[in-house]
């Protein structure tokens, strides 16, 4: 046990020491804290244009004339060239757009809005509700209706709040950032498998391919070496989250500060997210991680062992991680909008998908016993891969210049030590 | 020291190994010789407890080969390797710990075959920064570091120059004296006969002979000369006491002949029946070196 504790010290050791790794654990929460500046700063600015624009108003109908009111950042102004010249005028100055009223203002596609590019929404959105505002008061003038009266009459601002009925009581049923959770969550599970899948395939080809791998069985038992390299590969991936969490934990607070005026659509969706119980997503999380990563790595282990280079590991990495990925298409697509479809329910079953899947219908609460079955079958998936792969790996490493197939691993299972 | 008694190994497609056994005695030098594909590492590996065999025992100092012994053997494979991005340090002292050393222990220790290798400037150097000779230094500092009572060398001198070769036998003499077992693979014979106290001779998965070097080769005289006299070329009329066997060596008045005793005449009925005709410069017997019995067994057999 001993010797275990020094493989894992060896493989964790020389990974968290590398650059790369060191770069990675910055880099990360860095991109989160650059996206939600730039959402945060998109948000803002989206809210009003960034310059003043004027408004050449060309009115044929005289029905809109002098009685469009000027808000921020945009000026409206009383044309009377003709069109031409004014269309002229926009082209030169990206700051004055013209809008062209023709006498039949009703007809679809007759009032026209003309500048050097292409009108901002939130330009066109004011302009279209300033003019069917006064279309309407025109239009309830001529039929004597006093417009003071309904807008106070139509001054109520009703929103439809969704709740779901379930046995603990009552609950918000806001569906919006559980979406997000699952995808993010399922997304971050199917990258990290096959990452650190990968570090055990490439660590065992490297020790096979510069064949220190017949001094160190020499040493330890293969099973042991195995064990170890595993366990310790999957320790830095646990000290890559966790340094993950608690950088963007900092850099969260930092950027709420400085992102966070009440204004901002930001904190609404902050809010929202506050009701999602991220303890309890996250102890899932590091669960699934963890159970999903043994089994993928030690089918991984097994593949590198069989293998004389990187270029061969084709063939058996697609059948394998082909579980894996179907179930992170369908998560993406599907799943999240059905999370407790029968599909959704087996696949979070099943260990070789279940890492994926459960994270995904686990934001819309999974009955508890389908949880903690899905969570049994990824422990025993786990030993069986371990068992599989052992045998496998034990005879592969010492196999060299020999084609692997499928059969052929299937015999070396079946080989006596 | 080490018995291994009736081992079997079957592979897949063929027989590796077919009731072979082999003694080893302590503090002796023991050659395991056979052509490439005979045998010999699959065997090795059943002592390095790699493989367990089909059938058959192996036993260390008397006990039965258990866990217990890993630390007590040190093994140098033929395919050799370290880590390629590790310092060179920080690499032996990890290998060293696996054997069961301490980290001081194997700090300390380094340190001497370091400095005994002249070779303290590599510590923080990684191995692919070494060249390959460095490398086979290296790894051969890692095999006997933890100080096993039996070292086994698999091909220990293929990639040497000849200068670290004979550095690295003189340490395989020098660690021999100080009371380790030798046990070593090879398939070049010049080096056995040089070194080993004994062999063993495996081909086609079977061992074909075992003995003392000394014994062997003794075994394998048969009374074949070589002789060298000065003088006119003798003609032979079929009443000496020995036979020609292949052709005369002349040089100027210099002449080599090879010859076979006939009966039970010996060296001295030779030098009686040619010193009244010639004057002779040299008698020497011919014994088979080890390479020639090793073609010979192999080819007998096959």
């Amino acid at each position: 046990m001993n010797k275990v504790l020094l493989i894992i010290q060896r493989e964790y050791v020389t990974r968290v020491r590398k650059k790369s790794f060191i770069i990675m654990i910055f880099v990360v929460p860095l991109l989160l804290l650059a996206m939600g500046g730039v959402i945060a700063l998109v948000a803002k600015n989206s809210n009003q244009l960034s310059s003043l624009q004027v408004v050449n108003v060309l009115d044929n109908s005289k029905v809109f004339d002098g009685k469009f009111r000027d808000v921020s950042n945009i000026k409206f102004v009383r044309g009377d060239q003709d069109l031409n010249k004014a269309k002229a005028t926009s082209k030169n100055d990206e700051n004055i757009s013209t809008l062209f009223i023709p006498a039949d203002y009703a007809k679809k596609g007759g009032v026209q809005i003309f500048s050097k590019k292409k009108s901002a929404i939130q330009l066109t959105e004011e302009i279209e509700k300033q003019m069917n505002d006064i279309a309407i008061n025109n239009s309830m003038l001529e039929h004597h209706i006093d417009p003071a009266l309904v807008n106070t009459i139509k001054n109520t601002n009703i929103n439809v709040n969704s709740v779901e009925i379930t046995s603990t009581g009552d609950k918000d049923a806001n569906i919006g950032p559980n979406i997000a959770i699952a995808i993010a969550c399922s997304i971050f599970i199917y990258i990290s498998l096959l990452i650190y899948g990968g570090q055990v395939m490439r660590g065992v080809i490297e020790e096979k391919t510069s064949r220190i791998i017949e001094v160190v069985i020499s040493s330890v038992k293969p099973f042991q070496l195995m064990l170890g390299k595993i366990i310790g590969v999957g320790l830095v991936g646990l000290t890559q989250f966790s340094a993950w969490i608690i950088l963007s934990v900092i850099s969260s607070k930092i950027a709420g500060h400085a992102f966070n005026s009440p204004a901002s659509p930001m904190t609404g969706i902050l809010q929202t997210l506050q009701t999602i119980p991220f303890g309890y997503i996250l102890s899932c999380f590091l669960f699934y991680f963890l159970t999903g990563y043994l089994l993928y790595s030690a089918m991984f282990a097994a593949v590198g062992s069989a293998v004389d280079s990187e270029t061969e590991t084709q063939q058996f990495m697609f059948p394998i991680t082909m579980p894996l990925l179907f179930t992170y298409i369908l998560s993406v697509s599907v799943l999240f909008r059905a999370p407790d479809s029968p599909l959704a329910v087996w696949l979070s079953i099943i260990p070789f998908t279940a890492p994926v899947a459960m994270m995904v219908r686990l934001p819309f609460d999974p009955p508890g016993w389908q949880l903690a079955l899905s969570m049994a079958m990824m422990v025993i998936g786990f030993l069986f891969t371990t068992y599989v792969a052992a045998r496998i790996y034990r005879v592969g490493i010492l196999m060299y210049g020999k084609k692997a197939s499928f059969k052929e691993l299937g015999k070396w299972f079946f080989y006596k030590e | 020291m080490l018995s291994i008694r009736h081992i079997v190994k079957q592979y897949a497609g063929h027989r590796a190994l077919n009731d072979v056994s082999l003694e080893v005695e302590s503090g002796k030098i023991f050659g395991l010789l056979g052509p490439n594909g005979a045998g010999k590492t699959s065997l090795i590996r059943i002592v390095n407890q790699i493989t367990a065999p089909d059938s058959g025992e192996v036993y260390f100092n008397g006990e039965r080969l258990n866990q217990s012994h890993i630390n007590r053997i040190g093994y140098l494979p033929e395919e050799r390797g370290l880590y390629k991005k590790m310092e060179i340090g920080e690499q032996m002292i990890y290998l060293a710990r696996l054997k069961g050393l301490s980290r001081d222990e194997a700090n300390k220790r380094l340190k001497y075959w370091f400095e005994k290798l002249g070779i303290e400037g590599w510590w923080k150097k990684k191995i692919e920064e070494l060249s390959k000779g460095m490398q086979q230094k290296a790894q051969f500092v890692a095999t006997v570091m933890h100080e096993p009572d039996l070292i086994i060398l698999d091909e220990p001198f293929s990639g040497f120059d000849p200068v670290n070769a004979e550095v690295i036998k003189d340490e395989i003499l020098e660690l021999n004296r100080k009371g380790a077992t030798i046990l070593f693979s090879t398939h070049r014979m010049e080096s056995v006969e040089e070194l080993c106290d004994s062999i063993a001779l495996i081909n086609k998965s079977q061992k074909i002979l075992d003995g003392k070097v000394k014994h062997i080769r003794n075994s394998y005289r048969n009374d074949t000369y070589l002789i060298e006299y000065t003088g006119q070329q003798l003609n032979f009329d079929g009443t000496q006491p020995f036979e020609i066997v292949g052709d005369t060596l002349s040089e100027d008045d210099s002449h080599i002949i090879r010859i076979k005793l006939n009966g039970s005449h010996n060296s001295n009925d030779v030098l009686q029946y040619l010193i009244p005709r010639t004057r002779i410069n040299m008698l020497q017997e011919v014994i088979p070196s080890m390479n020639e019995i090793f073609i010979e067994k192999v080819n007998h057999i096959s």
